[in-house]
């Protein structure tokens, strides 16, 4: 049943990198430690929210090929992001909404088709021990997540129990769907009109970057009137654009100061980097623009060859679009609990 | 459009990096008295945390304050503040911070400054630790010694954290044993390696590629993920190398592995 103390999945494939992540580790910044995390942090928090869980708890992401998972036990699971057509024995496996494995069954991930990141929340969540109060896998030290590194074959991931909500939410399930042998799941998902239109042409709104003036004229007006193109080199650190040159007015050195996830900085060959989940938590270069956060997941999901486009949006509009969408995530929220009764 | 949308303000600067991160600018240079009005006010926020503050990050010349928006947002209805709340409420989240920061410099002024922690690092210099160490002391026409003597002469001021967790950007190296970096960086550059770049000094916490020249190794852990704080040393802290031979290293890690 639902507690059984220790419940596990076992990684059958790892898919090319499936990592543990949260929304990231916070308040260590200052002493150099990066803040990690979920690229697309909408994606993660929905799927936890859609589990009963709450957003901190961590998820699995996959990375343009996805794993293949044995659930042991029966669990109740959420997959948002990425369409990586996922199945659970010969069905499919739908998204963003809540869904009950039975036990014994395996779940198949594929090629993402469209998005390159997908995240999977289970009811209560992985048991993975938090390090500097953050369960994100930091790769490049080998701490956190799944024993500091991306799943590999034969991993057993094992399981939190399942709150409260958590256990409501798989008795209505379990109740309202008899249909499947394989699982339960629910007849509605996650509003069209909340999830990021995922696209090889994203257009990124962006505020002005700290040493945006300081750009030559010619290079900022450039910066908004041609696509730039995601380059291979892109990962979980940064997105390595092509386009520009972009130069400075005068040639600056600058010092070493915070950059935040979505800075978009650029280096002395003029080829924009836009910053991502493992940034490091400060950089030398000019800062040209930063993406606005409700953006941010458009970018995680943009593949390699993508072409990206920028927008310029005052700060009222940026924080007012953030602002609606924690807020969307909280009536979510709430509509969970609702239908939990 | 304003590109840096700052706004000076008896003597520093606030603008923002992206939508929920604020840089705030106390000077403009590497020198001691920046580094000091950096190190107070980020004591201050340490002890007096901002609502909807979610980390702040010092630097050379600024502090960083990474904000949750919503937080910060809701927070002007549950806190009493100067001014009607409306007046509050009209703001955006920036807004808000704009106006907390500039409330917190006027309480700056009387946060109490505490002494600069001194941390002696041990390092044993030269050999496969050190592979540079001679070239270090070739192009600056000194003997090894000399190079030992001075890297170990003075104290280092501890400006800043970054690039890799518990990385010390150090000032205050003696230009004498300045050295530009290898034309070609290598791949793997073992933890607590002790390098020299331009007229820079450095420790590697872990394994990283770099071009830095290496001069030596300490035995002692300046990242350790299980411990609070992490890192060994902090912005703020002075730090003083001093030389141990092989031995002495090889029993000091084998104590502290």
């Amino acid at each position: 049943m639902e507690s059984t103390g220790s419940m596990s999945i076992e990684v059958i494939k790892p898919g090319l990198l499936t990592t543990v992540q949260d929304l990231g580790r916070f308040g260590y910044q200052k002493y150099g430690v990066i803040a990690g995390g979920a690229m697309d942090t909408f994606a993660h928090r929905v799927a936890n929210v859609l589990v009963g869980n709450e957003e901190t708890e961590a998820t699995l992401e996959m990375t343009v090929v996805g794993p293949t998972l044995f659930f042991r036990e029966a669990a109740l699971i959420a997959v948002c992001g990425a369409d990586f057509a996922p199945t659970i024995g010969d069905a499919e496996l739908p998204l963003w909404r809540p869904v009950w494995v039975n036990a014994g069954q395996t779940v198949r991930f594929g090629t993402a088709r469209s998005g390159v990141r997908g995240y999977l929340a289970v009811a209560g969540g992985f048991n993975v021990p938090k390090v500097m109060n953050s369960y994100s896998t930091y790769l490049r030290a080998q701490i956190g997540g799944f024993e500091g590194r991306a799943l590999r074959e034969s991993d057993e991931l094992a399981l939190k129990d399942a709150d409260a909500l958590g256990r409501r939410l798989i008795r209505r399930l379990r109740s309202a769907d008899r249909k499947h042998e394989t699982h339960a799941t629910v007849p509605w998902h996650v509003s069209h009109a909340l999830i990021p239109r995922y696209s090889s042409s994203p257009v990124l709104r962006v505020l002005p970057g700290r040493q945006f003036e300081k750009f030559t004229e010619e290079s900022r007006a450039e910066f908004f009137s041609r696509p730039f193109i995601v380059l291979p080199q892109s990962d979980r650190m940064g997105y390595r654009l092509q386009g520009g040159p972009l130069r400075l007015a005068e040639p600056a050195e600058q010092l070493s100061e915070p950059v935040a996830f979505g800075t978009i900085q650029v280096p002395a060959d003029g080829n924009p980097i836009v910053l991502m989940a493992d940034r490091q938590t400060t950089g030398g270069y000019p800062k040209m623009a930063e993406v606005i956060s409700v953006d941010l997941p458009l970018l995680a999901q943009a593949q390699v060859g993508s072409e990206i486009r920028f927008e310029l949006v005052d700060m009222n509009e940026a924080q007012q679009k953030r602002m609606m969408l924690d807020l969307n995530i909280d009536l979510l929220k709430q509509t969970i609990i609702a239908y939990a009764q | 459009m304003d590109g840096k949308g700052g706004s000076h303000l008896a003597g520093y600067a606030v603008s923002p990096l992206g939508d929920a991160a604020v840089t705030v600018e106390l000077g403009s240079g590497v020198d001691p008295e920046t580094h000091r009005l950096v190190t107070l006010f980020s004591a201050y926020l340490e002890d007096h945390p901002p609502a909807g503050m979610i980390e702040y990050v010092p630097a050379y010349t600024s502090v960083t304050i990474h904000y949750d928006p919503l937080q910060v947002y809701k927070s002007v209805l549950t806190q009493s503040e100067e001014g009607t709340e409306s007046d509050w409420l009209a703001l955006s989240p920036y807004e808000i911070m704009q106006r907390r920061i500039r409330d917190m410099f006027d309480q700056l002024q009387s946060h109490e400054e505490t002494t600069p922690k001194l941390v002696e690092i041990p390092v044993c210099y030269g050999g496969e630790f050190g592979p540079d160490l001679e070239e270090v002391a070739a192009h600056n026409q000194l003997t090894v010694e000399e190079v030992i003597r001075i890297h170990c002469s003075r104290d280092y001021l501890v400006y800043m954290l970054g690039f890799a967790p518990g990385f010390p950007y150090l000032g205050g190296m003696d230009k004498r044993i300045a050295t530009p970096r290898k034309k070609t960086p290598r791949l793997t550059i073992p933890r607590g390696s002790v390098g020299i770049a331009g007229e820079q000094t450095g420790i590697y916490p872990i394994e990283t590629p770099g071009g830095w020249q290496l001069i030596g190794r300490t035995p002692v852990s300046l990242f350790l993920p299980d411990r609070h704080p992490p890192t060994l040393l902090q912005a703020g802290n002075r730090i003083r190398f001093y030389p141990i031979s092989r031995e002495e290293y090889d029993r000091w890690s084998r104590r502290d592995p």
